[in-house]
């Protein structure tokens, strides 16, 4: 066999083991996003063989529909809460962890429990929790035994906290795959350089900033990304937490695409609604890609 | 030689084997694809009977929740595979599409038979949910395309034991809407919670406005209003949002409503923390579930104008349809039929304290279902007007009615942005 046979046979060989994967992703993720876009150019209802090809008419409402914008701000501003916040905490937490503490592992196996909880039975008890009339109240009775009986109040009810509540809830439940991410990049870290840095005088501020935080950076993006795409998705817990949209305070892209599938029967323009929330989902975690592929940038 | 006789041992064994299946095989299956749990049980008992009676096997499939059940049929019906009986959850609007899509079967040849026997079993307006009238608006050919199942009301309930603790006589619910808003202040100094409902789900805020609407300005310009022949500025429709704001004003609100689901609703109604709840006549089953000892009665929605009387949604509550593809359609016929005669519609209205849609079935109910019951004489429905409102529309009306309620926004705001919606609904179909 010559060099040349032996090299095609190689790539042959590459091919052979990446196809299974190709065909699986290309007929479950790339046919059904073409489809999806092909649909969006279309007026369907759903039910009906016959679909009116309206061009790039649903695309074009999407940007004058003010309920589909408000839903994209409110599904920002949970993300900002989510990213900022919640991977904080779960890098504060796993930092904690990853240190000799008593208990550590029990620690590690709480905060893993909330994520794999369902949105629907997370929205459900915090409901009952924060609800004043339906549930126990817990927040308010806090509040009031803490001398802070002025910020008591129905947090789901009234627009200026609805959002936020429902925010810190989907931190409260998504914090342990952050916290597990961030742990597992922590222990890569060569221990050695600490024992090197805490011998060249090194406190324990300095090591983390000049050693863990720069190591860490592709985790944290990779964190960040998914906490962005796991973040704008949120759905089921808004409905079993406020039972939809609640005068629009709560609306987020995902809902409002089941809305225009469901409720107006507008299958073309809620495909044309996927595709383009999806391609906004791409270009901020192509953003965030690029942070990973050009770590140097950043300084810290 | 051996391995021979082997080989032909299994080809006789299996032979013998796929003939006993065969046979098995010849009795008809009729498959029904439904959401109601609360009836299961009782799909089932009915199931065993008929195929004991009939020798059909009938197989109640269960699909819940109903959102889920919505999904799975549209998705069936994508991909014709529908079963050979199934409902649909959704608006006429929705029930047009599948019938347009050759999914349905048009029954009214079989309702018309015998002197129209099966069609005259049924209250007039649980059948008018499943009918299409000449020259509706959906461009439908006229005829019944659905068989209901059980007809519901959705009106007011009132908790008696605190309507006693207020000081109110239980016998004696508020009429007009002035009486009912006075209730407010008495519930507040109770420390109790006054109506309750799943507001936070929007379509019974929509069905409490139109409630109201048809109250304050009648049939006609409800429907003229939907045709947009009047505006939803009008003074009507501010009078009609103007309630929302009274009632949240008075008190005689639960908190928190705006964001209620009605499984919370109906909780805190059973377990007596609310003096109102506005639901429909299926709670009667939820409330016996939850507190069996629970004293309540069912009320109209107190009325807010004397000009025109209250109006309440209802007519058929679960209505089934079958399957215009499907090899069975004869059979499922004959079954829904027998399913709907009077003595399986007490047996399903006995066991699961539904109104049954045989308006022969209706004695031996419980009082409190009678009450449900006698709101008929009030009830319509969006799905027999014949006219359906842009969904947008529908949303703005629903969104703002929530802002009134959070005291975001005035009944003249809402207004004007619904109309502009109404508008925008109108040019684009224009354009169409």
């Amino acid at each position: 066999m010559t060099l040349n046979q032996m090299k095609i046979k190689a790539t042959l060989e590459n091919y052979v083991f990446i196809f299974p994967a190709v065909i699986i992703f290309s007929v479950f993720y790339i046919i059904p996003f073409i489809w999806m876009f092909q649909l969006g150019l279309t007026d369907w209802d759903g039910i009906s063989f016959t679909r009116a090809f309206v061009g790039l008419h649903n695309f074009k409402e999407i940007l004058q529909d003010n309920n589909w914008w408000q839903s994209v701000r409110n599904a920002g501003y949970i993300t900002l809460i989510a990213l900022t916040f919640q991977n904080i905490l779960a890098f504060m937490l796993a930092w904690a962890c990853d240190r000799e503490i008593r208990m550590k592992n029990f620690y590690r196996v709480i905060f893993f429990i909330p994520p794999v909880l369902s949105a629907v039975v997370v929205g459900l008890v915090w409901r009952f929790i924060i609800n004043d009339v339906e549930g126990a109240n817990i927040i308010n009775r806090v509040l009031v035994q803490l001398g802070f009986s002025n910020l008591a109040h129905n947090w789901l009810s009234d627009p200026k906290t609805a959002l936020t509540t429902v925010a810190l809830v989907h931190c409260w439940q998504g914090f342990g795959w952050g916290f597990l991410i961030f742990l597992a990049g922590l222990q890569t870290i060569p221990r050695e350089l600490y024992e090197a840095a805490r011998i060249d005088g090194a406190d324990s501020w300095q090591a983390f900033k000049k050693i863990t935080l720069p190591l860490m950076v592709p985790v944290i993006v990779l964190v960040a990304i998914l906490t962005v795409l796991g973040t704008m998705n949120v759905f089921a817990l808004i409905i079993s937490l406020v039972g939809g949209e609640f005068a629009g305070h709560t609306s987020v892209p995902v809902l409002r695409i089941y809305y225009s599938m469901m409720r107006s029967s507008r299958f073309g323009y809620a495909c044309a609604q996927g595709v383009t929330f999806g391609m906004m989902l791409v270009v901020i975690s192509f953003i965030q890609y690029r942070f990973i592929r050009k770590p140097g940038k950043i300084k810290c | 030689m051996l391995f021979k006789n082997v080989l032909l041992g299994i080809f006789v064994i299996f032979s013998v084997l796929g003939c006993s299946g065969q046979k098995g095989d010849l009795k008809s299956t009729v498959t029904v694809w439904h959401w109601m749990t609360d009836r299961a049980a009782a799909f089932q008992e009915l199931a065993k009977q008929y195929e004991t009676l009939a020798g059909v096997k009938v197989n109640f499939e269960l699909y819940a929740p109903s959102d889920a059940y919505a999904q799975k049929i549209r998705a069936a019906a994508q991909g014709i595979n529908l079963p050979d009986v199934f409902g649909i959850l959704g608006e006429k609007r929705d029930f047009a599409l599948f019938i347009r899509a050759g999914h349905i079967l048009d029954l009214t040849p079989y309702m018309d038979a015998n002197s129209a026997t099966w069609k005259n079993s049924f209250f007039p307006k649980a059948l008018a949910v499943n009918e299409f009238t000449p020259n509706n608006s959906y461009g439908i050919i006229p005829g019944i395309y659905g068989v209901p199942i059980d007809i519901l009301t959705i009106q007011m309930v009132y908790n008696k034991k605190l309507f006693s603790h207020l000081g109110l006589n239980p016998d004696q619910p508020p009429k007009t809407l002035d009486e009912f808003l006075k209730i407010g202040p008495k519930i507040k100094a109770a420390g109790l919670q006054g109506l309750v409902s799943g507001w936070g789900e929007t379509w019974m805020i929509n069905c409490f406005a139109s409630n109201y609407a048809f109250n304050i300005m009648g049939k006609d310009k409800v429907l003229a209003t939907i045709r947009g022949e009047v505006s939803y500025t009008d003074p009507d429709w501010i009078k009609v949002f103007s309630v929302f704001k009274q009632l949240q004003d008075s008190g005689v609100l639960a908190q928190g409503l705006v964001t209620m689901i009605n499984k919370s609703a109906e909780q805190l109604f059973a377990n007596e923390k609310a003096v109102f709840a506005f639901n429909g006549s299926w709670c009667v089953n939820v409330y016996q579930g939850m507190n069996s000892k629970l004293e309540y009665g069912a009320m109209l929605p107190s009325q807010a104008s004397a000009k025109y009387p209250m109006s309440i949604w209802g007519g058929a509550g679960s209505s089934f349809m079958i399957n215009a593809r499907s090899k069975n359609k004869e059979e499922a016929v004959k079954f829904l039929i027998w399913l709907t005669a009077q003595d399986q519609q007490a047996y399903l209205a006995k066991t699961t304290n539904n109104l049954p849609a045989n308006k022969n079935s209706l004695s031996e109910i419980p009082e409190v279902l009678a009450q449900f019951s006698r709101g008929m004489d009030y009830a319509t429905h969006p799905n027999i007007w014949g006219i359906s409102e842009f969904s947008p529309v529908i949303e703005a009306l629903d969104r703002g009615i929530q802002s009134i309620l959070i005291g975001e926004k005035t009944p003249e705001q809402v207004a004007a942005e619904v109309q502009k919606i109404k508008e925008k609904e109108l040019a684009k179909r224009r354009v169409n």
